[in-house]
């Protein structure tokens, strides 16, 4: 303010000059609001025709009046509002248009699953697995019109095992490793290396994380050992940089203070951490596990390669192969149970598909849960 | 006297607590870095027949180097489309989410893209099978039609529409929440007074975000790329699923072309012997180009981690 009032310039310099009546780019005249609605509506017109003329389908349609609204809106509100608004308009309907196309996929897929996967969910599929179940029952039921046959029981419990052991694995590993990260190892080369190979695991792609635990199994105990235990070492591999990063996180935000207060009442740095810095950070720490497990819950590639396929119900992780959801869709779709007759393969599939999205929703919102549950007290 | 034996006892027990419990960390520690070599040693020993086996005895008979270019070459064809497709739409809604949106809805609208993350890749590459390739064909079929002439358009088109530019599309949607968590993350952390100067100078707010916030966020932009192009490189059962592989070929519209993570999960259960080591060893292949991408763009992560929270 006073260097405005204070400023010479304005003060010296005789006779003040008249504002001219020239308007500059800032105050030039704006669109009015309606004027974009009326050329959305335009565009749809103009859309809905052109793709008439060239056979209508709905994709074309919608990209065809995308493309005439964007120009044309770019192009009146260049010519009203001047160049700058211009760009600036069309950036902004680019970016929306993003955001909606980025929709598109999960919509659809969404709505694929649910469509395709509701008619097949049914006690049946639920508490049956796929033995005894040939190509010839799928084609009597789809001759018949009899119920399809078949289900799903074996790659559930397969998925639970086989997800449990991989938690059992990962969850102390990770742990520790983040105990060691923020209590032990702060500014240590080792630690400096753990957190920086930890990040480079996260990229470790599910395949090759599924070759490892085959080939070191294969190492130990010949070449076709294939089993649950297998496939959950080839999660743990997948999780534990998860696990690790979350806890870490979870440790780090942790009050100095509260360590302190500990320790001058002479507690041990170990009972420290177990019962004071751990305890604080639980919920975080739980729903970060939580989200991991939800990540490996879906993986295909390192199952197929450790665990195999199974028809048969099998409830040991230590021997014989074991089927998961995930190969279960896989497997139903990439080989259809009747060649022939592919129908019952591809419901039992979306069905299987439509279970294993509602369990990776359920731990997501049970995470956002034991998030809010656990969150330590505040206040008295 | 009391007092003392209890110090003394319940810090003997204590001390011991201390050197089991850290020790138990540190050996946790170890046990990841340990692991991370596991993995590369492993699959170095599993694949070293194939080095040293008569070429004719590999796959296509003209040694290893024969076998694996072609389905590397695949594997950054489909890489590549995923990030063409996937880097401007994904950049596009992080601004949209971080600057456009209104500020209530925007949280629950990252909360939405992240469960496009969520999606088990199974389920993806069962929607590209099913829904998206038989959706694809006539857009396929017009651009043989029309621009046919260039090679990697060429026709005639796929009928059943499980081409390599399919899978690269199905790519893109699972990269894409990648490359959109991480730059809104940083989008957002631009400094307010950088924006607030810029829109008091009479910026529009494109002109904004172009002079403030990407300067700001480029090599977070950067690195979230790069991060997506690990995942798109490693992905498997979207491309064992949509894509019906065969030789190299430069048309993305027709049938063939192959990926390192496709040929594992397709060869995989059946193989035995030499065909194993051989599969192993385009795992050791895989793992080492992702393991690059990855060393890379964390590296330009933490040299510049006073910008990002991406880390």
């Amino acid at each position: 303010m006073s260097a405005t009032t204070t400023n010479p310039r304005h003060s010296t310099g005789g006779t003040p000059v008249p504002p001219a009546r020239k308007r500059n780019s800032l105050a030039k005249g704006k669109l009015p609001k309606w004027a974009i609605w009326a050329v959305a509506a335009g565009a749809i017109i103009i859309g809905a025709a052109a793709s008439t003329l060239t056979g209508f389908n709905i994709a074309a349609f919608a990209i065809y009046s995308a493309i005439i609204f964007l120009v044309a809106a770019t192009i009146i509100t260049t010519v009203v509002e001047g160049k700058r608004r211009g760009t600036n308009a069309m950036w902004t309907y680019l970016i929306y248009a993003c955001f909606i196309v980025a929709l598109i996929p999960l919509a659809s897929v969404l709505y694929t699953v649910l469509e395709k996967g509701l008619p097949g969910i049914n006690s049946h599929f639920l508490f049956s697995s796929m033995n005894g179940v040939t190509g010839a029952v799928d084609n009597q039921s789809v001759n018949d019109g009899a119920p399809v046959v078949g289900g799903a029981y074996h790659a559930v419990m397969g998925t639970l095992l086989i997800t449990l052991w991989a938690t059992l694995i990962s969850v102390p590993v990770g742990m520790l490793t983040a105990v060691y990260l923020v209590e032990y190892g702060q500014g240590k080369t080792l630690s400096k290396a753990i957190t920086f190979f930890v990040d480079v695991m996260t990229g470790i792609p599910s395949i090759v994380a599924g070759l490892f635990a085959a080939a070191f199994f294969g190492l130990v105990l010949g070449p076709s050992a294939r089993m649950g235990i297998v496939a959950a070492v080839a999660l743990s591999v997948l999780m534990i940089p998860t696990v690790v990063r979350s806890t870490e996180e979870m440790l780090k935000i942790v009050p100095n203070e509260l360590r302190e207060a500990s320790y001058a009442l002479g507690v041990r740095r170990w009972r420290t951490i177990l019962k004071v810095v751990v305890p604080t950070a639980i919920s975080g720490i739980a729903s970060g596990v939580t989200l991991a497990i939800a990540r490996v819950i879906g993986e295909t590639a390192p199952i197929l390669v450790t665990a195999g396929i199974a028809s048969n119900i099998n409830l040991n992780v230590f021997a014989n192969w074991m089927s998961t959801l995930p190969t279960f869709i896989y497997y139903q779709i990439l080989t259809p149970t009747s060649p022939t007759n592919t129908d019952p393969s591809v419901q039992r599939a979306w069905a299987a598909a439509l279970l294993l999205i509602l369990m990776v929703m359920a731990l997501n919102l049970l995470a956002r849960l034991v998030a809010s549950i656990f969150a330590p007290k505040k206040g008295r | 006297m009391t007092t003392n034996a209890l110090t003394s006892k319940s810090s003997t027990s204590g001390r011991m607590g201390d050197k089991i419990f850290s020790g138990a960390a540190l050996a946790a520690g170890i046990l990841i870095l340990v692991t991370l070599f596991a993995v590369a040693v492993f699959l170095l020993i599993q694949a070293l027949p194939t080095f040293f086996a008569d070429p004719a005895e590999v796959s296509g008979g003209q040694g290893f180097f024969t076998y694996i270019w072609p389905i590397v070459v695949g594997t950054v064809i489909a890489a590549a489309i995923a990030l063409l497709i996937a880097t401007p739409v994904g950049l596009g809604v992080a601004l949209f989410i971080s600057h456009f949106a209104p500020r209530k809805v925007a949280g629950p609208l990252g909360y939405v893209i992240d469960l496009l993350a969520a999606i088990p890749s199974v389920i993806y590459g069962a929607w590209g099978y099913m829904v998206l390739a038989p959706t694809l064909v006539p857009g396929f079929e017009w651009l043989s039609k029309n621009l046919g002439f260039i090679p990697l358009f060429e026709g005639p088109a796929s009928q059943t529409g499980k081409t390599m530019l399919t899978a690269g599309i199905v790519l893109a949607v699972m990269v894409l929440p990648i490359i959109t968590s991480l730059s809104r993350e940083i989008f957002l952390q631009t400094p307010k007074l950088h924006e607030e100067a810029a829109l008091a100078l009479g910026a529009t707010r494109w002109e904004m975000i172009k002079t403030a916030v990407i300067p700001f966020a480029r090599p977070g932009i950067i690195s979230a790329v790069m991060l997506g192009l690990g995942r798109a490189l490693g992905e498997t059962m979207a491309v064992a699923l949509v894509l019906s592989t065969g030789n190299l070929i430069p048309s993305l519209i027709k049938t063939g072309n192959q990926t390192i993570a496709a040929e594992i999960a397709l060869n995989f259960p059946e193989a035995f012997g030499l065909r194993l080591s051989e599969l192993i060893a385009a795992g050791l292949v895989l793992f080492l180009i992702t393991l690059l991408v990855n060393i890379i763009a964390r590296g330009i992560i933490s040299r510049h981690k006073e910008f990002s929270g991406a880390n």
